[in-house]
């Protein structure tokens, strides 16, 4: 499975979108297509449980939970080293 | 954007910001307090003398008109209104709450020159921010503004908006649009004679009473321009949120003072009648003072929290942050209950009675209101998701 993937699947178990997920651009707004707060923190626990890794603090912000573009980033940028 | 709230002080007649609510609380809201709370009215008088001091736009930037003063003078003088008359400070710390989002987000010409206009004419804000439907849940909203040919609409059912009648303007939480999710949402300002409200139901509550909560139908149109830009769910994390706890903190600690105050003068009075013997409450007001301490060092720390945070762009928006900001709610809340408490056992059936200087029943009334306005279990709820994934730095 792709990182891409993964990531979609995470969105559809935990985003509560009001779209659905295989509609999302790589841009799309995640906040804008209904994800809360609440939802966010969820989808945060299941990317760390699903790539085996922890955000570092300085990612712990809207931005980096915007798009799938940016979480694509951030989980990139943690499972390198 | 952000900017303003805690630039240097330049106001430039008369003292300090705090100074002079501090006179104003003395003056005007101490003596008209027993009948605002008895007859559960708006403290006209308050906030005419505050608007003759032209303190009602105490944060907006001197650049634009306004007093120029941070959000610890601000603070200052919200504990002295708060210890002579709750519901005044709160209505204040409200509109203060309401100023200092524009202040901090109105980035458009339009809210810029109203900022002005506000300082000119000294415009009192209010907020309608809950919702019938959605819970208490601030963080979505049901109605949608129509947005066409330049300008808005929207039609909100609002369980409260406090002191709306004496209110010059309303900010309102709304859906961005009728697609949207109702956690998507937008600030709009809305004023008169695009604003109509129709009150839904009276205000007659244990406490707060000068706070004229009652519920309205909310109906407004305007300039598009009239909305914020920035989502609200920033705007609430870096401003409305923590502003907000910070402000209406510091009227609940004007509450205990005097509380305190009161429970002080009683045990003195005892002393004076049996010079040699200690009084039976001197021991518990010493372990009160604790507990004020506690509370009025609680609150300047968490004026020089968000002051540091708002110099550090990113840490507004931090999971610490907003964990500390929703503690100092809890925290403050349940510390002016105690402490109001512990000051009734001090002066005994003096503050249990609403004839003696010691009654305290207003003190209690007003001070149980604090957790419940934002129920302080659904900050815990927030709190306990933000734990989830905070890593404590």
């Amino acid at each position: 499975m792709t990182v891409d993937d993964t990531i979609r699947g995470v969105l559809t178990d935990h985003a509560r979108l009001a779209v659905p997920v295989e509609s999302l651009a790589d841009d799309t707004d995640l906040f804008g297509a209904g994800m809360t707060s609440h939802a966010s923190v969820n989808v945060m626990l299941a990317l760390e449980d699903a790539f085996d890794f922890e955000f570092s603090e300085k990612m712990l912000k809207k931005a980096t939970f915007e798009s799938i573009g940016s979480i694509r980033t951030a989980v990139t940028e943690m499972t390198a080293g | 954007m952000t900017t303003a709230l805690t630039t240097p002080p330049t106001m430039t007649s008369g003292g300090s910001v705090s100074a002079r609510m501090a006179a104003i609380a003395d003056e005007v809201a101490g003596p008209a307090s027993a009948e605002v709370d008895a007859q559960a009215r708006f403290p006209t008088e308050t906030i005419e003398a505050l608007r003759a001091e032209g303190l009602l736009a105490a944060l907006v930037p001197t650049a634009l008109g306004g007093g120029g003063a941070t959000l610890a003078e601000v603070s200052d003088g919200l504990v002295a209104l708060g210890r002579r008359c709750a519901s005044s400070a709160m209505v204040v710390a409200m509109h203060h709450i309401q100023v200092a989002c524009l202040v901090r987000h109105g980035d458009n010409p339009i809210l810029r020159d109203y900022l002005g206009e506000l300082s000119e004419q000294q415009y009192l804000l209010a907020s309608a921010t809950t919702e019938v439907g959605t819970g208490g849940d601030v963080r979505s909203s049901i109605c949608a503004l129509e947005v066409a040919d330049g300008r808005f609409r929207v039609e909100k059912q609002a369980p409260v908006i406090s002191y709306a009648d004496a209110a010059d303007a309303v900010l309102v939480t709304t859906r961005r649009n009728a697609e949207s999710p109702e956690s998507d949402q937008v600030i709009v300002l809305c004023r008169p004679p695009t604003l109509e409200l129709e009150q839904v139901g009276e205000w007659n509550a244990l406490g707060f009473r000068g706070t004229c909560s009652t519920g309205f139908v909310l109906r407004a149109s305007g300039p598009a321009e009239a909305v914020l830009t920035e989502p609200y769910s920033d705007i609430s994390t870096r401003t409305m949120l923590p502003v907000a706890h910070l402000l209406w903190s510091s009227v609940w600690l004007g509450i205990a003072t005097d509380a305190v105050e009161l429970a002080r003068k009683f045990v003195q009075a005892e002393a004076r009648r049996k010079p040699g013997t200690t009084p039976a409450a001197s021991v518990r007001l010493a372990q009160t003072t604790v507990l004020h301490q506690q509370f009025v060092d609680m609150v300047g720390s968490s004026l020089a929290r968000f002051e540091a945070a708002d110099a550090d762009g990113d840490k507004l928006s931090s999971i610490g942050f907003g964990i500390g900001m929703n503690a100092l709610k809890v925290s403050s809340s349940t510390l002016v209950v105690d402490i109001v408490r512990e000051c009734m056992l001090i002066c005994g059936l003096a503050s249990y009675r609403l004839d003696t200087p010691y009654s305290l029943g207003r003190h209690l009334r007003d001070a149980m209101g604090a957790a419940l306005m934002v129920n302080n279990d659904r900050i815990m709820a927030n709190n306990s998701q933000m734990l989830l994934v905070h890593r404590g730095e």
